[in-house]
């Protein structure tokens, strides 16, 4: 029973993740009508904000102390990070808490990494067919892949969480489950409920859902909706860029996660059902549980490799079965 | 009297609640030219795409001399002789008009599926001049080598009538063959028609144009609000008061 | 579109023969003429018009090609370590695989279209990759790859009497080795083939039915075409060019990895095909061919050669080149990659061939083009459109004098 339980915590943390993602892809499928293949290389910027962040705290002042001489007789190095140098004890606690801390500096720079891909790229390609979107789209995610690859190297760069918060947690006497993962899953409900909250509360959120509905009715309206389109597109890379930040705890970042993501969030969409942000949110967390039983030994030694494609194989049954997914529209995209 | 080319038997079609048609029951005779009337969102296209196998019946079914077709895929429907020219033109755009007519050819000569990748899609082959004698027809004689989708609507309507007629259909379904035409075109197209009618094709046409309608029609049946309220000749039908009162407000009879 | 006859055929495939087999001096001036080289254009040619087939006449997008490739490479390397260094087995054997994987992935992927479609054998592809790294491992090898060792069985070698010395014998085509020259001539000889089979193809009742579904699925459907063994039958074909891409890969290099089979480079083979122009016979080869080359060439620049390049900067300049441009070469080749991905999808979605096409109405009927574009928006026009002149003038009157009916 524990060990059931704790397949389920396991999964809900990867869940979360896939949720987020597959969230501002069915988002921006949604309402501007984009296949959206740079989708992960938003996640990896995202991770990518919270490395940067950081490396940046973590800039050393180097200090020779000629009191002190080394094993070879040098006079020792002192090295203290400037912001410890300038802020004392607070400075330690931004680094510390750098992961966290680093989530302020990515809402404004994914939310302009939005906006300009959506003003400088995406927009051009509203009305062009979907294969033209995923291969305009596949070339900008390796771009900014390679370009990541470029300035960061090509292996994973750990990250660490808050020290308070470092270390495991005892739920019941045999599962003892990290405190991040555990926060990481309070954090994407969180952001889940809160985009779900801005959708239906206000009025931006609403035209954005009639726009989901029916876009030429509200086009017709005369609501200005390429502005809405734009600033949907900020959201979703925002929403992206903060499960990365997030993330980079749990899973070093390197510069291939984002495709590795993106692949998986697209099942996600799919099972979910193309447009439902619903249903998206279900098949994220119900895929991420469905990974981690099959990762479990007992069921690995039955089925060898299941854990692999078990995501893939239960998106091929239900795009067979039931090809607008799990909560997708009757008729939307059922081709 | 004859059995009939198509017999709808008992056909129910909703949509979520909405019922788009009840209770259809209408036999088609051989070799007749059978209108079907209505105001708009009667149910006329719906009735039609059940009858090609794009929409199912919710209840009832249809039969094909003799033939059930519900159930039964597209191209099923159309190998049985069944062929269908839609409200907007339904063309391969990015191939010429000769191809165009020449696919449905080569639908009828190797039925479902050949490989044939011993021959050639040849453009002066017998298939093609067949496809060539139909488009002199319809009058498309000067286009056949045109792109698709540079012709007029007008003209797209003809080509996908030659489409449906090299196939030597049984059954001619026609979706407002003439919407959108000017009334000389019109005229030449009920010209056309009629030509077609003497070689003994049986006809459904569905049509807004009261002047097509009388022109043509042997019979007709008037849809509204998804069922039959009508059905006799023309001349029974213009006077018919039901039928009036259906139309009112809707077109001029 | 064009009224091309058997013969405008024949001195094509006989002008396409001619390039590859004079490759070696062609490429002579573009320094590319060794054979390692001129083999992976050979090799990625037949990749591409394989793909070609299935994108560029369906309109089908499959991001999960490379996964036939893989098995081709896989199968091959097998037939290697079981029956013959000979390449004929080899090559048959991951046709025939490589067919049957497709039959199974077509087969479920085929009954839906559009992204779906894409997002399926992507699923698919994403799959094998990560079977053949972990459970499949005794088949694959896993990370270090597949390769031949001197002592496996080879059983109809062993057959023959021949006897393995002491160093692996080399793979052959009945007793030609497959390196250096002649391994580029089998592939090149290999290529043509396949060129002219995707000629018949493209010209075949066959791929008139594969454009026209293309064209209007629906309408193929209420002409009473099943479509779906159309499909099937151009998904499996085009596998079968990637098994076969792929097995000359272990031909000329007998190894194989899972690497082969990563998006990437299902990707690739989609760029390949869209930057020569996707549904052209020529397009994919061109594209296949620029692509590898400019890899080759950008791969093998490193720093100085940069700085060489800039030198005439001045030195705060030359460094700011050099920093900016290695982002391009080298390691960053895929960068390079992805910029051209994009380039051309936005400023060229036709592909090259559509480019030069282009370039050449322009030159000789202007007016052609852009009617063409105004009739796809004719939407309410009664006759407003005059109809276009045909892109080439028909041979006057349907005459038969070049074309005789080929049954």
């Amino acid at each position: 029973m524990d060990s059931f339980l704790l397949q389920i915590l396991n999964g809900l943390d990867k869940g979360g993740a896939y949720a987020l993602i597959a969230l501002g892809l069915t988002l921006v499928f949604g309402t501007l009508g984009v296949v959206n293949f740079a989708h992960g290389a938003l996640f990896m910027l995202g991770a990518f904000c919270a490395v940067t962040f950081n490396e940046l705290l973590k800039l050393e002042k180097v200090v020779l102390d000629p009191e002190k001489l080394t094993a070879w007789g040098t006079p020792m190095e002192i090295r203290t990070p400037y912001i410890e140098e300038w802020l004392g004890n607070f400075g330690a606690f931004l680094i510390d808490y750098s992961v966290p801390v680093s989530i302020l500096a990515a809402i404004p720079v994914m939310l302009l990494i939005g906006l300009a891909m959506e003003r400088g790229l995406i927009r051009f390609f509203y009305k062009r067919p979907h294969a033209d979107q995923i291969l305009v789209t596949f070339g900008l995610a390796i771009i900014i892949q390679e370009i990541i690859k470029h300035f960061f190297g090509a292996n994973p760069i750990p990250q660490s969480a808050p020290d308070v918060v470092d270390g495991s947690v005892s739920l019941t006497s045999t599962i003892v489950y990290p405190y991040w993962r555990l926060i990481y899953l309070a954090f994407s409900i969180v952001i889940i409920g809160g985009v779900f909250a801005f959708l239906r509360f206000t009025t931006f959120g609403m035209v954005v859902r009639a726009g989901m509905q029916d876009r030429e009715t509200v086009g017709l309206l005369g609501i200005n909706i390429e502005r809405r389109f734009t600033i949907v597109f900020g959201l979703a890379a925002v929403v992206a860029g903060l499960a990365g930040v997030m993330y980079t705890p749990i899973l070093p970042p390197d510069y291939h996660m984002g495709m590795d993501f993106l692949v998986l969030s697209f099942v996600v969409v799919v099972v979910g059902g193309m447009g439902s942000l619903a249903g998206a949110v279900l098949a994220g967390f119900l895929l991420g549980i469905l990974q981690s039983f099959a990762s479990m030994n007992e069921i690995k030694s039955i089925l060898p490799g299941i854990d692999q494609v078990i995501i893939y194989l239960v998106a091929v049954v239900v795009l067979l079965l039931r090809p607008r997914g799990l909560m997708g529209r009757k008729g939307v995209m059922e081709d | 009297m004859d059995s009939p080319l198509l017999h709808i038997d008992n056909v129910h079609k909703h949509f979520a609640g909405l019922h788009a048609l009840s209770d259809i029951n209408l036999d088609i005779r051989p070799q007749e030219t059978h209108a079907i009337i209505g105001p708009n969102g009667a149910g006329k296209s719906t009735l039609l795409n059940v009858c090609v196998g794009r929409l199912a019946p919710s209840q009832g079914k249809v039969l094909f001399a003799g033939t059930e077709l519900t159930g039964r895929h597209p191209h099923e429907i159309n190998q049985l002789g069944v062929a269908r020219v839609f409200q907007t033109p339904e063309l391969f755009e990015d191939l010429t008009v000769v191809e165009n007519v020449m696919i449905p050819i080569f639908s009828r000569k190797d039925g479902a599926f050949s490989l044939s990748l011993a021959s050639r899609f040849d453009k002066q082959g017998a298939i093609a001049d067949k496809a060539m004698s139909i488009l002199a027809d319809v009058g498309l004689g000067d286009h056949v080598n045109h792109l698709t989708n540079a012709l007029s609507r007008g003209d797209k309507r003809r080509l996908e009538l030659a489409m449906c007629l090299v196939q030597d259909p049984k059954l001619l379904l026609l979706d407002e063959p003439t919407a959108g035409m000017a009334r000389a075109d019109t005229n030449a197209t009920i010209d056309l028609l009629n030509e077609i009618k003497k070689t003994g094709v049986t006809i459904v046409i569905i049509e807004h144009d009261m002047h097509v309608v009388f022109s043509l029609a042997d019979r007709i049946s008037v849809l509204a609000g998804g069922r039959i309220i009508a059905q006799g000749p023309p001349e029974e039908i213009k006077g018919n008061p039901k039928v009036i009162e259906a139309y009112l407000g809707e077109e001029q009879v | 579109m064009f009224r091309i006859s058997p013969t405008s055929d024949i001195v094509l495939l006989l002008a396409f023969a001619a390039a590859v087999l004079l490759g070696p001096i062609i490429m002579q001036p573009f320094g590319a003429a060794y054979p390692d080289l001129l083999q992976r254009f050979a090799i990625f040619g037949i990749f591409a018009i394989g793909f070609n087939i299935l994108f560029g006449l369906t309109g089908y997008l499959s991001f999960g090609h490379a996964a036939f490739l893989g098995v081709g490479s896989y199968s091959t390397v097998w037939a290697f370590k079981l029956v013959s260094m000979n390449v004929v087995p080899g090559i048959i054997i991951a046709i025939i695989l490589s067919g049957l994987f497709a039959l199974v992935i077509g087969y479920v992927s085929l009954r839906r279209s559009g992204i779906y479609f894409s997002i399926l054998t992507l699923a698919f592809a994403q799959m094998s990759y990560n079977l053949a790294y972990s459970v499949l491992t005794p088949i694959t090898n896993g990370e270090t790859g597949l390769r031949v060792l001197r002592t496996d069985p080879r059983y109809l070698d062993a057959l023959f009497g021949g006897e393995t010395g002491a160093r692996l014998p080399p793979t052959n085509f009945f007793g030609i080795e497959m390196t250096g020259w002649p391994g580029f001539y089998f592939c090149g000889v290999v290529l043509i083939i396949m060129f002219g089979l995707s000629i018949v193809i493209f010209r075949s009742p066959f791929g008139m039915m594969l454009r026209a579904i293309k064209s209007n699925q629906d309408r193929m459907r209420y002409t009473g075409f099943n479509t779906r063994p159309y499909l099937l039958s151009a998904f499996v074909i085009s596998g079968m060019y990637a098994g076969l891409a792929g097995s000359l890969m272990a031909v000329t290099d007998p190894l194989a990895g899972a690497e082969r089979m990563q998006w990437t480079a299902s990707g690739e083979v989609v760029l390949m095909t869209i930057l020569g122009g996707a549904g052209t016979l020529l397009g994919p080869v061109l594209g296949s061919g620029i692509i590898k080359y400019f890899e080759n060439i950008f791969s093998a620049i490193n720093e100085s050669v940069l700085s060489q390049f800039w030198a005439f900067l001045p030195e705060t300049l030359q460094h700011v080149m050099v920093e900016l441009s290695s982002l391009f070469v080298g390691e960053g080749w895929h960068l390079t990659l992805g910029l051209l991905f994009m380039i051309v999808v936005i400023f060229l979605p036709g592909g090259l061939m559509e480019g030069a096409m282009k370039l050449f109405r322009i030159k000789h009927s202007p007016k052609v083009t852009s009617i063409a574009k105004s009739g796809q928006r004719d939407v309410v026009g009664e006759g407003a459109i005059e109809p276009m002149e045909p892109p080439k003038p028909p041979a006057p009157g349907r005459s038969r004098q070049d074309a005789k009916p080929a049954e």
